[in-house]
């Protein structure tokens, strides 16, 4: 599994980081990211890229799994 | 019920809705007693406010804004509620300090931070089309920077006691304001008696706007640079539309009000020196981008525990100090003797805003990390 570790990274970071991994086309994409806002912006973007997105929160940590 | 508001404030409907309100407000501001197309506009009340303290001695902006405040503790709030505060600091702080310095500077040769870009134009000031021009520009530099892999690196959890540091400097601030206090003879606190910062809607009304207004933004992540960024970083409109939504609702309030005057000379608090309005705007807009956020969305920022936007804020009240203490600021069109005069900046105003660009190409060109961390 490709795994992006986006946490402490502020906007627009991890939506790029995530948008790379997606590019690169290998999934799925295990996603680690802290705040509520990098996870909505995460997901919304993956989501528009047609990936199917869920989200384990893990105490103050979100992890995203991306797959298509 | 609190997911199905989180629900409805990320969705589109959401940050139209926040930016609708935002829109209906800062014209009701300004016809309640703030500044003529100033019913809301960051650079301009953390000027103020560095005006007040004395950071500047312009005589006529001085003066501690409750919306700055309701800004901070309403992001806050909001951030409490619905379980986001998370205090983090420690992503490069002196950059961000500094490139809170140089958005004032450019924000100030402009005379106004992009809300206030958005307000002038809802009011009829076309000038605010070269400033808006500008910072699209700006913030499409501080894009390429992102593709190129420019990276602030990361922030640390820290102490939630941090995270508590900018809303208790600006309970600080309320209570400088309530108290009026006179540090020493001719001293501060300065409150204005002539010019903008004499212009001020009642403050507890300002205060509730400003608090409203927080707890929007904290819940849809309202950024007027985003919404400029994201079209070109990723073709999203998401953002777009909150910021489309106050200017189409604010324009029809100034106009329901009367507070609506084409043209491009002569507007209120503004200058029609285009050059310079463009690049004020440009340099403003690739250090928002550079810091990841407009004015705005660093003081919602710093309200949910961010440490690292407080630096940034804390740089634009400093430069806001500069700005004025070195003559950088913008002056406004005026009629001397019955003559027009256009305004603009001193050679000092535009050495700074050159020297701004360069800083901030030197910030995009040398932090960069080119391989992205991966577990």
């Amino acid at each position: 599994m490709k795994s992006v570790d986006a946490r402490g990274l502020s906007c627009p970071q991890p939506v790029i980081l995530a948008r790379k991994a997606i590019d690169a086309g290998q999934f799925p994409i295990e996603v680690l990211v802290e705040s509520v806002t990098s996870r909505e912006n995460v997901r919304r973007m993956a989501e528009k890229a047609g990936c199917t997105v869920t989200v384990a929160e893990m105490g103050d940590e979100f992890k995203l799994t991306l797959s298509k | 019920m609190s997911d199905r508001l989180t629900q409805f404030f990320a969705s589109r409907w959401g940050i139209i809705f926040a930016g609708a309100v935002i829109g209906v407000l800062a014209p009701l501001l300004q016809k309640l007693g703030n500044p003529p197309n100033m019913g809301m506009c960051v650079a301009c009340f953390e000027r103020d406010i560095a005006g007040a303290l004395g950071l500047h001695r312009a005589g006529a902006v001085q003066y501690i804004r409750p919306e700055i405040v309701g800004f901070v503790l309403g992001a806050m709030l909001a951030a409490y509620a619905f379980r986001e505060f998370r205090a983090r600091a420690g992503s490069a702080p002196i950059v961000r300090f500094v490139l809170g310095m140089f958005a004032m500077i450019g924000a100030l040769a402009f005379l106004g931070c992009p809300w206030r870009a958005i307000l002038r134009l809802a009011g009829g000031d076309l000038n605010a089309i070269l400033g808006l021009a500008g910072l699209a520009v700006g913030i499409t530099i501080g894009v390429q920077f992102l593709k190129a892999g420019y990276n602030l690196g990361r922030a640390q959890k820290t102490y939630t006691a941090v995270g508590w540091i900018m809303p208790l400097l600006m309970v600080g601030l309320f209570l400088l304001l309530l108290l009026a206090p006179t540090f020493s003879k001719e001293g501060p606190i300065f409150f204005s008696k002539t010019g903008p910062g004499s212009l001020r809607a009642p403050v507890f009304f300002a205060l509730g706007v400003g608090l409203l207004v927080g707890v929007l933004a904290q819940r849809t992540r309202f950024c007027t640079m985003g919404a400029i960024r994201d079209v070109i970083l990723m073709r999203e409109t998401h953002l777009l539309s909150g910021v489309a939504a106050l200017l189409a609702v604010a324009f029809v309030m100034n106009l329901a009000l009367g507070q609506t005057r084409f043209g491009l000379v002569g507007q209120p608090v503004a200058h029609s020196s285009f050059l310079w309005n463009f690049l004020g705007m440009a340099l403003s807009g690739l250090a928002f981008t550079l810091a990841g956020g407009c004015p705005g969305r660093q003081l919602f920022l710093s309200g949910e525990g961010d440490g690292d936007a407080a630096v940034f804020v804390t740089g634009m009240i400093v430069g806001a100090g500069f700005s004025h203490n070195f003559a950088l600021a913008g002056s406004p069109d005026a009629i001397v003797d019955g003559i027009a005069k256009t305004g603009g900046l001193t050679p000092y105003g535009m050495g700074a805003v050159i020297l701004g660009l360069a800083a901030c190409l030197l910030s995009g060109f040398t932090m960069r990390e080119t391989a992205p961390k991966e577990v």
